[in-house]
């Protein structure tokens, strides 16, 4: 019996020629990552321990991204704690400031998380990770604590979800359609505890950012890791990063691995996809969404701030306004792609279309601040949650969606597809 | 151990147990104040040292945050039963030293404020008020050692392990 790409990392970080399902090992990891609200916990238990320094200054890393620029004084506390812990342990990888980006759309950009690699994270969606070939998992601040400290950590191997995506996308359906489609279909905890690995040839014609935003959002449907075979869009990506730390190695999985379900999916039928309150997995296509007014568009987050998000939100926008009901709020998710939409100009675009643009943050994602609702307000966001609150407010909505149509929506002034404004298909 | 219950719905996320607005500290304490106040604002009022937190499926989706565990800790719930839990939330529950146990049944005969009585050694769950009997998987030896030391860095540096 062959292994899936899952097990054969897992495996070669536990030392062992072949794991199984359920099978308990002791894994090195090769980055241990804490953001501005994990690691005070995670630094808290570090000292608790008496040790001095961490296992590897160059494989811990700390990007103060949530609550930052610090949003009042205690957020303000919290990344002094971080920041001082960095300057101590002489942290290689220590993001804030203009240097600081959204976690998990900074480190694959900076090489600093490679394909074949193992990643914790006290951040759940280090699951993005996965779209490079890596096996990339969110833990607990406790887990980071003792992983700071001996460069291991236990897990229980997963059983793998094989996702098979073929026919052709339809205009305007990207690998948020997808995901989301895949969360409507088998549930928020549809692969509680799995991998859910994406495979096909749809996949293979996504971009690393449109893969990224699918492994992204595994977490949402309950997944400990989303994972993707590297392959050659993989190889251009990592050739083009600045400073590829840490060893690359790509995996494949056997064509005789094992897998607890093999679920494939026709993309001819599927539209670009509208995630309702107050769950990831409550998904409409856009032509049955309804009248849905709206009084906020966010696009951004580690879901969907990248560059080719932001081309594809220009795109829709060129030319137009947002409603003027609507506040329009692009992030940039790292400074690399603020710079780059400066320079191919988007941010013309979307000044002219009334956005307000954001330094790169985590912000409103989680409601902590440059964008919170009011009670009873909507919004369409690209970002990955829509849970009670989780933009401000307990009585507003969040919607979640692709950039082309959070663009489209910010224009009509309701929730609506790119078409409906006249946008030309992106290519 | 024996609490009261309360009964919380299926998916119940971390932000519902503690909202990011209040994840700028990391005080058990002050976390306490805001635990489950999207879901029930009424909640951490009355919560009393003891009680025994009932849920559906999925209970702790979300992000990895470990305020969410530490703040129904610090609220005084002794145990948390759902009839599954998500991943991260699990082991964040048991690295901080709160109980969990998983139960299929007992959610759904139970009612809020049911006396629930429970034996992690045996996995054995009483619902007194009910007069039922529940077997969940007992929690091996070394989980209620990281329990009873109040975490797995606590558990550690005991020299327990």
């Amino acid at each position: 019996m062959g292994m899936t790409i899952t097990e054969k990392i897992m495996a070669q970080h536990a030392g062992l020629s072949r794991v199984k399902p359920g099978q308990l090992i002791q894994a090195s990891v090769d980055i241990v990552l804490a953001n501005d609200i994990t690691a005070p916990l995670a630094i808290e238990q570090f000292r608790a321990t008496g040790t001095r320094s961490v296992f590897d200054r160059t494989k811990v890393v700390l990007v103060a991204d949530h609550f930052a620029p610090h949003k009042d004084i205690l957020s303000a506390e919290q990344c002094r704690i971080v920041r001082e812990f960095a300057c101590e342990q002489k942290l290689a990888h220590y993001y804030e400031g203009g240097e600081m980006g959204v976690e998990h759309a900074l480190l694959p950009e900076k090489g600093i998380v490679t394909p074949g690699s193992l990643i914790i994270g006290a951040d759940s969606h280090t699951c993005t990770y996965g779209a490079l070939g890596a096996f990339a998992t969110g833990v607990g601040s406790t887990d980071v604590a003792a992983a700071m400290v001996t460069g291991k950590t236990w897990f229980k191997i997963p059983e793998s979800m094989r996702f098979i995506f073929s026919g052709t996308r339809n205009p305007w359906v990207g690998g948020k359609d997808l995901i989301l489609y895949t969360i409507g279909s088998i549930g928020v905890d549809g692969a509680l505890y799995k991998a859910m690995e994406f495979t096909g040839e749809v996949i293979n014609g996504l971009t690393m950012d449109d893969r990224f935003t699918m492994t992204n959002m595994a977490i949402e449907a309950g997944a400990k890791n989303g994972i993707i075979a590297p392959d050659g869009v993989t190889e251009r990506y990592m050739q083009d990063r600045p400073t590829p730390a840490g060893r690359i190695a790509y995996y494949a999985s056997d064509s005789d691995a094992s897998y607890s379900a093999s679920i494939e999916y026709r993309v001819d039928q599927i539209e670009p996809q509208v995630a309702f309150p107050h769950s990831p997995g409550n998904t409409r296509a856009i032509s049955t969404v309804g009248y849905v007014p709206i009084n906020q568009a966010v696009i951004g987050s580690c879901t969907n701030g990248r560059l080719e998000d932001l081309k594809i939100a220009a795109h829709v926008l060129k030319g137009k306004r947002a409603a003027p009901s609507v506040r329009l709020i692009i992030i940039p998710a790292t400074p690399w792609i603020y710079q780059q939409a400066v320079r191919l100009g988007l941010f013309e675009i979307f000044l002219n279309a009334r956005a307000i643009i954001s330094p790169p943050t985590c912000g409103p994602c989680l409601g902590g601040h440059m964008g919170i609702l009011a009670k009873g307000e909507r919004a369409i966001a690209t970002t990955n949650r829509n849970f009670t609150g989780r933009m401000g407010h307990p009585e507003s909505e969040v919607y979640l969606a692709n950039p082309a149509v959070a663009a489209a929506s910010a224009v009509l002034g309701r929730i609506g597809s790119p078409r409906e404004i006249g946008a030309e298909e992106y290519r | 151990m024996k609490g009261k219950c309360w009964k919380y719905g299926p998916d119940i996320n971390t932000d519902l147990i503690i909202p990011a607005r209040y994840l700028t500290t990391t005080d058990p304490q002050e976390l306490a104040r805001h635990c489950m106040e999207d879901a029930d604002p009424a909640f951490a009022g009355r919560v009393k040292k003891g009680d025994i937190l009932l849920a559906d499926k999925n209970f702790g989706c979300g992000s990895s945050r470990e305020h969410a565990p530490l703040a129904i800790k610090a609220s005084g719930v002794s145990c948390v039963i759902a009839k599954s839990f998500a991943r991260i939330f699990y082991r964040n529950a048991f690295n901080v030293g709160l109980l969990l146990l998983v139960s299929p049944e007992l959610f759904d005969d139970a009612v809020e404020g049911d006396e629930i009585e429970v034996a992690p050694e045996t996995g054995i769950i009483v619902n007194i008020t009910r007069g039922k009997t529940y077997h969940a998987e007992p929690i091996p030896p070394f989980m209620r050692a990281i329990i009873n030391h109040g975490g797995l860095m606590k558990y550690v540096a005991s020299g327990d392990s």
